[in-house]
């Protein structure tokens, strides 16, 4: 019998879109100097609301109001205090939760399944967390009497737009310090969302400023005199040109890049669980994600037998309207990134790699790719070395450990790996080779706020999340 | 897995070879998948297909000491018109009794398309000798069962005697003649899901038609990534010998909406070749009124009470 799900769309009426934003300065909502610019649904290609765009002017206004609430309140707060508000922004998230992740959806066009279960909860679990540490900080183990820095310039990307927020602006206010957050261009609402949010828990104006606009807006930002504190999270390329920037000013910088992660099946692997955690690891978010295990090694004496199951499992992926709570894998976050992962995926068909995906119909409009996974890839191909930031799995084989550790660690980056084996003992030799910020061991892009996150080489510095990241937001010396 | 199937029960050791040779279930992984796939959201068109799916799947089941004739009449006329009051409603696929009551059951479901299942060898338990179990089954089927329901042997599987649940299991296959064997696994009682792939291997390599989670004595009974483990034995026993095995959730399940997760279960595990009755069966009893009271919501709008719903 067949079982066709009817479609099940969550609601959009739950979130008011305003048909125009301003930039948020020192609590409130005002015009910015640069050109406006439009965001948009990227499921259907439309239009959602039109946003300001912060000149040099605005962002020197910004980074002013956030120095003048660091030195005036926040910066003196008891941490205690400075709890009380992290602790009722938690809270207003989880009520306005499906508001967001609506939203979310809208703006990014991720599955509202992933916004309304990973994201909005682990954005909620970030600050719970943060602002328990708000009052402890001299017992996080970083030195008697840990101080602010003062203001931090937070610039983030359009995979998890509010996630991402969250993950800086948290452990920034639980530390003491005020800031300049810039949201990517192509996903500034769920960020102005949360301004309201700010006024809503009565945060004192200033603490938090969110200004929008493209990358001029970013560089203005990472470059003004007035910052201490620098966080990025993007492109390795952009990461260089802030490291150069920033190099000599004495701003503190942390720094979360691309990746090209291995995800390694061992023929003793949980198979089933390992074909999901591949699924998982490169198809969630639609491989929107910097730690994505986009490289598969498979150990060639199940090569044959896992990759049938992946397949099989890769057919039965829901791709569509990203607001039906049934959808799988939701649209491609903008039109130019749609085109990198087109011509990235059309090389490695170039280069020799078979090319495979399940036969799925595609929305006519909007950004969309189908889940692909190439086969027969060399490590010299390019889709094996480049960070995709797309649906596109490359898949390798090995012989032994020695080789899979080789293998793994052959890339400029290093954020995330995966091994997937019944063998615990394997598992610790792995880890202790892999260079790499994050392992999981037969699991994958599992994220919790106790835990750190962080790369090595090309994939940043400074790590995110737990005792770790608090570091990055205070002065231990 | 290169062993010939048809060697692999030769010795207790070729049997721990093989079924220890099957790759290990992950316990966090198979829970959070079941937990994924009990997100799907299955509304209107979908929900009215999958009500009178899983309508259809039911084995309606009443395990008591203290059931009669009388009971089984009664539930078995329910069986064939669940709702009187809307003759649209399927009939379920079958009913489940105790042995001493299958003729009872037999007589008042003849020509109904119903089908009559009867628990045996030593139900629960099964702590009896081989002879017993046989006899048990034999008793059943001499009175017109067309399915038995047996359970394993949990005791000798958890010492690792592979080799005497085989046996057992093929002998009331042998016993059952043309009646469809379901093999209940107990799962509740096999501790771990590496258990349960296990099992459920070896009840397929033994013979059985229908691998089978619990009795419904013990708790837990059937949970999703339970039966999510069994449906990749199915699935993966199919692919290797082109032999279809259902699979029976029992035990537990209360509400439509368990209901349909099963079916979603089903449908993105082993496919939609196992959504028919033929390959998967709910084994239940409070659970009918609940699928007909959604039943009846999704036509009408409106919610009727408990007792506009016959209690059979």
């Amino acid at each position: 019998m067949r079982l066709d799900y009817a479609p099940a769309p969550e609601s959009r009426d739950v979130v008011a879109i305003r048909p125009s934003y301003g930039l948020f300065i020192n609590g409130e909502f005002t015009e910015g100097k640069g050109q406006p610019f439009t965001t948009v649904n990227p499921a259907t290609e439309e239009p959602l609301a039109e946003v300001a765009c912060a000149a040099d002017d605005d962002v020197d206004r910004a980074v002013r109001a956030a120095r003048e609430a660091y030195e005036r309140v926040w910066g003196r707060m008891p941490g205690s205090e400075r709890a009380k508000y992290l602790f009722r922004i938690a809270r207003i998230i989880q009520e306005r939760a499906r508001e967001l992740a609506v939203l979310e959806t809208l703006d990014n066009g991720k599955p509202i399944r992933e916004s309304r279960d990973v994201d909005l909860p682990l954005v909620a679990a970030h600050f719970f967390y943060h602002a328990g540490w708000a009052d402890k900080l001299a017992y996080a183990g970083l030195g008697p009497d840990p101080r602010p820095l003062g203001v931090a310039a937070q610039v983030i990307p359009w995979n998890f737009p509010l996630l991402m927020l969250a993950w800086k602006v948290a452990p920034a206010l639980a530390c003491g310090n005020t800031v300049v957050l810039k949201p990517a261009e192509t996903t500034p609402l769920t960020a102005l969302l949360f301004a309201e949010i700010c006024l809503q828990a009565e945060l004192p104006p200033g603490v938090v400023n969110i200004i929008t606009g493209a990358g001029d807006t970013g560089a203005a930002l990472v470059a003004h005199p007035g910052v201490d504190k620098v966080a990025f999270t993007g492109s390795t390329e952009v990461g260089r040109q802030i490291a150069r920037q920033v190099a000599g000013t004495g701003k503190r910088l942390t720094l979360e890049l691309g990746g090209k992660a291995a995800n390694i099946v061992f023929e003793d692997a949980p198979i089933d669980q390992a074909v999901e955690g591949v699924v998982n690891g490169i198809f969630f978010n639609q491989g929107h994600v910097c730690c994505a295990g986009s490289r598969l090694l498979v150990q060639e004496s199940i090569e044959e037998e896992f990759l049938e199951a992946l397949r099989r499992r890769v057919g039965t992926l829901r791709v569509g309207d990203p607001l039906d709570k049934n959808t799988d894998i939701g649209a491609i976050n903008s039109a130019q990134q749609l085109a990198k992962i087109t011509e990235l995926a059309a090389s490695g068909e170039a280069e020799g790699a078979t090319r495979w995906s399940p036969a799925c119909t595609l929305p006519e409009k909007g950004y969309w790719f189908p889940p692909t996974i190439f086969t027969g890839v060399a490590q010299s191909h390019r889709i094996a070395r480049e960070e995709i930031f797309g649906p596109v799995l490359s898949v390798l084989t090995f012989r032994t450990p020695e080789e899979a550790v080789a293998k793994a660690n052959n890339t400029p980056y290093g954020l995330s790996a995966g091994i997937w084996t019944e063998k615990g003992s394997r598992i610790l030799w792995m880890v202790e080779r892999l260079r790499a910020g994050v392992v999981w061991a037969n699991t994958y892009n599992r994220f919790d706020p106790t835990a750190p996150f962080g790369g090595y080489k090309e994939s940043g510095y400074g790590r995110e999340g737990g005792r770790h990241g608090l570091e990055a937001y205070l002065d231990v010396t | 897995m290169t062993t010939p199937l048809a060697e692999v029960a030769g010795s207790n050791a070729t049997l721990r070879a093989f079924l220890h040779g099957l790759p290990g279930v992950d316990r966090v992984g198979a829970d959070q998948r079941a937990a994924i796939l009990g997100t799907r959201s299955i509304k209107t068109t979908a929900k009215a297909q999958a009500l009178d799916a899983a309508i259809q799947m039911v084995d309606l089941t009443t395990l008591e000491g203290a059931d009669t004739p009388g009971k089984v009449r009664a539930m078995c006329a329910k069986a064939v018109h669940p709702d009187p009051d809307d003759p649209t409603v399927p009939s379920v696929a079958a009913v489940c009794v105790y042995p001493d009551l299958v003729a009872d059951a037999v007589a008042a479901l003849r020509g109904t398309g119903v089908k009559v299942a009867a628990v045996a060898t030593a139900f629960p338990s099964g702590r009896s000798s081989l002879e017993v179990k046989v006899a048990d089954t034999t008793l059943a089927v001499a009175a017109g069962a067309d399915e038995i329901d047996m359970v394993i042997d949990r005791g000798a599987f958890l010492a690792g005697d592979y080799r005497k649940v085989y046996e057992e299991i093929a002998a009331v296959k042998a016993a059952c003649g043309a009646a469809h064997l379901k093999v209940i696994l107990e799962t509740g009682e096999l501790a771990t899901y590496d258990n349960v792939r296990r099992a459920s291997w070896l009840a397929m390599l033994a013979g059985a038609d229908f691998i089978k989670t619990s009795t419904g004595k013990i708790s837990p009974a059937a949970t999703p990534p339970v039966v999510l483990v069994m449906l990749e034995a199915v699935r993966d026993f199919f692919a290797r010998t082109g032999r279809r095995v259902g699979v029976k959730a029992a035990g537990g399940i209360r509400t439509a909406k368990d209901a349909i997760k099963y079916l979603v279960l089903v449908n993105e595990t082993a496919g939609e070749d196992w959504l028919t009755p033929e390959y998967f069966r709910l084994g239940a009893s409070s659970l009918l009124n609940d699928l007909l009271m959604q039943r009846r919501k999704l036509a009408t709008g409106r919610y009727g009470g408990a007792d506009y719903f016959t209690l059979d």
